[in-house]
This record gives C-alpha cells, sequence and structure tokens, in this order.
C-alpha cells in the first residue's frame, strides 16, 4: 500500500507542475486546471489509505462541508468578486497549514530539532497568511470600508512580530511544548496578519492576495516535511516560487516596490494630495445625447474599462456599443491597465465573458501611443490608471506608476457614478483637464442610453 | 522520511521549477494562474487528513477536523474559481 501511496503522490506532483505549466499560456490554460484537478484527486482519494488511519467518518464529513461550502460559493459568486474569493480560500489553505502544526507540535514527538523549527515556521507563515487573507477579503467585499491607522502602528506591529518569534524559540528549545505556548504562539501569529493587512489600501490587494498565496505555498512546504510528504513539499514549494514571481510582476506593473506596499500605509494617509485639490479647476459635465454624437463621428475611440465597470456590470452593453460604433466605421480599442479591476487580467476576464474578442484589447505598451491619435477616450470605471497625477506630481502616492496616456485624447469622456475620489482614495488630475467631459450615471445605465443615442443617429 | 540534503534538494529544485513554469506568463493570465497556484497548495488536505486520521486526544481531533475542513475548502473552491475563470479564454476564443 505504502509504494502505491507513493507512486499516487509522485503523479499528483508531476500533473501540477505540467498543469501549471498549461495555465500559463492562453491556448493551453483551460486543461491545465483539469490536469492540475486530476492530480488533487489521485492524492485525496489515496490518502484515505494510508496507514494507521482512523477517524474516517469525521474526516469524510470534514471534507463534505468544507468542500460543498467551497463548491456552492464558488460557483455562486459573481465574476467581479473572484478577487476576494481567492483570497478566502487561500486563507483556508494557510489556516489549514497551521492546524496540520497544531496537531504535531500539541502531539511533540518530532523525529529531530529539524522537524520542529520546520513546523513551527510553516505555523507561522500559516498562521499570518490565514488571518491576513481573511482581512483582504474583509476589504474587496467591503465589510472593511477603510484602510485602519494608528499612531506608532509600526512599532506595534513590530512588537508583535518580536513577541511571536520569541514564542516561537521558546516552543523549538522545549521538549515538550505545553498548550499554554502554543496558545500564545498561534495567537500572536494571527494576530500579527490582521495588524500587517489592515493598514494596506485596497488597491494595493492583488499583490498582497498574492503574496499570501506564495506564503501559504511555503507553509505547505514546511508542514509537507514535517509529515514526509513529498506531494505536499513539491506543490508547495512550487507555489511558493512561483506566486514570489508573481507577486514580483504584480507590483512591478504598479511600479512601487512590494516593501513599499506593505509597509506605507498606501491611500490612507493622502494629506500631501489633498493639499493639491484646490487648484485644479472644476469638472465639466456632458449628456448622453452629445456623448453619442461625439463617438459616432470619431474616426477612433479608444475604451479605458475598469473596476466601476465591472460594478455595473456594464461590459455587456459596453461591447453592443462598440459594435454599433463599428457599424459607424469607427476604430474602437480597448485599453487595459495591468492593475485595472481588482487584479492583473481581472478586465480581459469581463470582456471576454461579454464576448469582446481579443484582437480589440490591447495592454499598456501596445496602445498608450495611440492616445494621441484617438479623438474620443472613454474612461468607464477607471480611476487611478489614467490619473496623470502619476506623471506630474512627485508628492502622490502614485507617482511614477505606469498608467495608461487616456488624458492625450483629442476629448475625454469618463463615466463615472458620482463625483467622488477613486478606490485608492486619490484625487484625479484627469477629471478637471479642459478636453475631459464627465457623463454621471451608473455604468450600465449611461451605456444603455449611449447605445439608443447612437443608433438614432 | 525526507531528510537533510534530499530535503533541502528536492526544495530547490522545485523552487527553479515553480519560477520557470511561470516566467514568460502574459499578464492576462495572472489572476487565474494566480487562482489555479491557490489551487494546487490545496494539497495541505492530504496533510491535515493525515494529521486528523493519526489524533489521539479530542483536543487534536477538533483542531484536524477544522484542518481538513478548511483545506477541502481550499482545493474545491479553489478549483471551481479557476476554472470559471478560464472557462471565459474559451468563449472569447471561439467568438473569434
Amino acid at each position: 500500500m505504502g509504494f502505491l501511496i507513493d507512486v499516487s503522490y509522485f503523479l499528483a506532483a508531476g500533473l501540477f507542475i505540467l498543469g501549471l505549466k498549461r495555465m500559463s499560456s492562453p491556448a493551453t490554460a483551460r486543461g491545465g486546471i483539469v490536469w492540475a484537478g486530476v492530480g488533487m484527486l489521485v492524492a485525496t482519494v489515496i490518502t484515505f489509505a494510508t496507514p494507521g488511519m482512523h477517524n474516517y467518518g469525521w474526516m469524510t464529513l470534514a471534507i463534505l462541508i468544507g468542500g460543498g461550502l467551497a463548491w456552492y460559493s464558488g460557483k455562486k459568486v459573481a465574476m467581479t468578486d473572484m478577487p476576494q474569493m481567492i483570497a478566502i480560500y487561500n486563507g483556508m489553505g494557510g489556516g489549514a497549514a497551521a492546524t496540520i502544526a497544531a496537531v504535531e507540535l500539541l502531539r511533540g514527538d518530532f523525529p529531530s530539532a529539524t522537524f520542529k523549527v520546520l513546523a513551527v515556521i510553516g505555523a507561522m507563515i500559516g498562521s499570518i497568511a490565514f488571518s491576513g487573507s481573511m482581512i483582504a477579503f474583509a476589504k474587496l467585499q467591503g465589510l472593511i470600508k477603510r484602510s485602519l491607522v494608528f499612531p506608532s502602528q509600526q512599532l506595534i506591529n513590530l512588537m508583535v512580530f518580536g513577541a511571536m518569534l520569541i514564542m516561537g524559540f521558546t516552543l523549538i528549545s522545549a521538549t515538550h511544548p505545553d498548550t499554554d505556548s502554543i496558545l500564545i504562539f498561534f495567537a500572536l501569529a494571527l494576530a500579527f496578519g490582521v495588524l500587517m493587512t489592515l493598514p494596506i489600501g485596497g488597491a494595493d490587494m492583488p499583490v498582497v492576495i498574492s503574496l499570501y498565496n506564495a506564503l501559504t505555498g511555503l507553509a505547505v512546504a514546511f508542514e509537507g516535511f514535517v509529515l514526509g510528504n513529498a506531494a505536499m513539499i513539491i506543490a508547495g514549494t512550487v507555489v511558493g516560487s512561483a506566486g514570489t514571481l508573481l507577486t514580483q510582476l504584480m507590483a512591478k506593473a504598479m511600479n512601487r516596490p512590494i516593501s513599499n506596499v506593505l509597509f506605507s500605509g498606501f491611500g490612507s494617509g493622502g494629506g500631501s494630495t489633498a493639499a493639491v485639490e484646490g487648484d485644479q479647476g472644476t469638472m465639466k459635465e456632458i449628456d448622453a445625447a452629445d456623448a453619442a454624437v461625439m463617438m459616432a463621428y470619431a474616426n477612433k475611440v479608444i475604451i479605458v474599462p475598469g473596476y466601476g465597470m465591472a460594478v455595473a456590470q456594464a461590459q455587456h452593453k459596453i461591447w453592443e456599443l462598440t459594435r454599433l460604433l463599428q457599424e459607424h466605421d469607427v476604430t474602437v480599442k480597448f485599453a487595459i491597465h495591468p492593475v485595472a479591476g481588482r487584479m492583473p487580467g481581472h478586465m480581459n476576464v469581463l470582456l471576454a465573458e461579454a464576448g469582446v474578442p481579443y484582437d480589440l484589447i490591447y495592454d499598456l505598451d501596445e496602445v498608450n501611443e495611440e492616445f494621441a491619435q484617438a479623438d474620443v477616450a472613454l474612461v468607464i470605471g477607471a480611476n487611478d490608471v489614467v490619473n496623470p497625477v502619476a506623471r506630474t506630481n512627485p508628492d502622490s502616492p502614485i507617482y511614477g506608476m505606469p498608467i495608461l496616456d487616456a488624458d492625450k485624447a483629442k476629448n475625454v469622456i469618463v463615466i463615472k457614478r458620482g463625483r467622488g475620489k477613486g478606490f485608492s482614495g486619490i484625487e484625479n488630475g484627469l477629471f478637471f483637464l479642459d478636453n475631459t467631459r464627465m457623463l454621471y450615471g451608473d455604468g450600465q445605465e449611461v451605456a444603455g442610453k449611449l447605445i439608443a443615442e447612437v443608433k438614432q443617429l | 522520511m525526507i531528510e537533510g540534503f534530499t530535503a533541502l534538494y528536492i526544495f530547490m529544485l522545485a523552487g527553479f521549477t515553480g519560477y520557470e513554469v511561470i516566467a514568460r506568463v502574459p499578464v492576462i493570465l495572472h489572476t487565474p494562474l494566480m487562482s489555479g497556484s491557490n489551487f494546487v497548495h490545496g494539497i495541505v488536505l492530504v496533510g491535515a487528513m493525515v494529521a486528523m486520521g493519526q489524533s489521539e486526544t479530542d483536543v487534536e481531533k477538533l483542531i484536524g477536523f477544522i484542518g481538513v475542513m478548511l483545506a477541502a475548502g481550499n482545493a474545491v473552491g479553489g478549483y471551481v474559481v479557476t476554472e470559471r475563470m478560464l472557462e471565459m479564454f474559451k468563449s472569447s476564443k471561439e467568438a473569434k
């Protein structure tokens, strides 16, 4: 039996790697998840045959409850809410790694000190990933509205972190760790995850979720060492390194070092940005009829979608509008900022859902030069990614982030729900420019009006 | 048991593999791939099952139960969400 289990885990590890490889290319991506899924199924089923196990009834019940709830929520959730679902599932994985460590620590019979060290480190990372991901979920879900910043926050975080390390050392050095120390240790690790995530602004959440994803991978790998489970070691390590690379790619797309994301309390201070708000002029409104005329008689329209479009579920209407404009011989392109929406690639998924073909969708690098030749840039629900302040104002927290140069188009139409600031809380200079017109209203409703107006032309 | 340098070799090679496997991923696949790798670390389920299966005291069993539940959520949720996201890529390609 032991041999069969080893073979199955070996197979699973191979399928995970091949699956991830396939998932990194659009043509094979769909098959990739199926490969990995088969690996997971094989590994899970064979684990029931592990010698010396009991509690099968409760175990099956736990799988059914956890799996069932996740299945239901994963099927039901709207496409726009995907990022927070990834956060919550990721947190569950981190929590599971922490519970393995907890059981092992309570039992306390480690073959050597190395195993104990790895168990403790895995517990630490897993707990932080768990509580941090839950906060990330709460923030993206809108359960926590503001970034919490309080005086000497970083000092307190550092103290909690230090205390956690000390408790970790205590556990490692004790021959048989006592229950109280284990409890305090986990409480500190969980608290640190919360404290670390609270001050981070919503716009940075994708990077943070990706980081926690990598951390969970590492925690799983460490607990895999403790249990002597090769499938866990390989899968966990692969995710750990792939997740780290992905985090770097995302941070690079925002032109902000990861340390900056984690420790700057972005989008919450904003003292310096508030100062420049006053002298920016006024926002000028336009109605749907004028906007429709402007676009229908343009040569080239570039649409810049953002999270607001996703919230309003306007992508289908926008695609309908695009086809109408194409009938008027207007060249329409979609410009996607790397971090548009809540995650890189988020907008592409939503537009693909609405049926927009790939060849109309362009990345920042491909399309940015073209704004200067565009007659109209239609910004729908995007804000920070078209904020020219990122180019001009060194005091701004987003200074240096590459942006879509929508302001260089001859006319800019901004569809926006209200006059409020964007997700990051930064005032947008684009809205005050002379060539910008604001079109207020719910994205879907406004797009509907535009369609009606264009049809009449 | 996997011990000492064997463990280190596995760790190193798996680390490089993870890096290489996604090194050239296009931006449009960042979210699905993050979700996919999130699913892959759902393998923690097998560890949670072993930990629970070998637990003796009630406290251990309870923690094990929570662990298996969380891990199953990670694996199943990760799969469902990733599959739904990648499904979209198919429809758009066929439309094209």
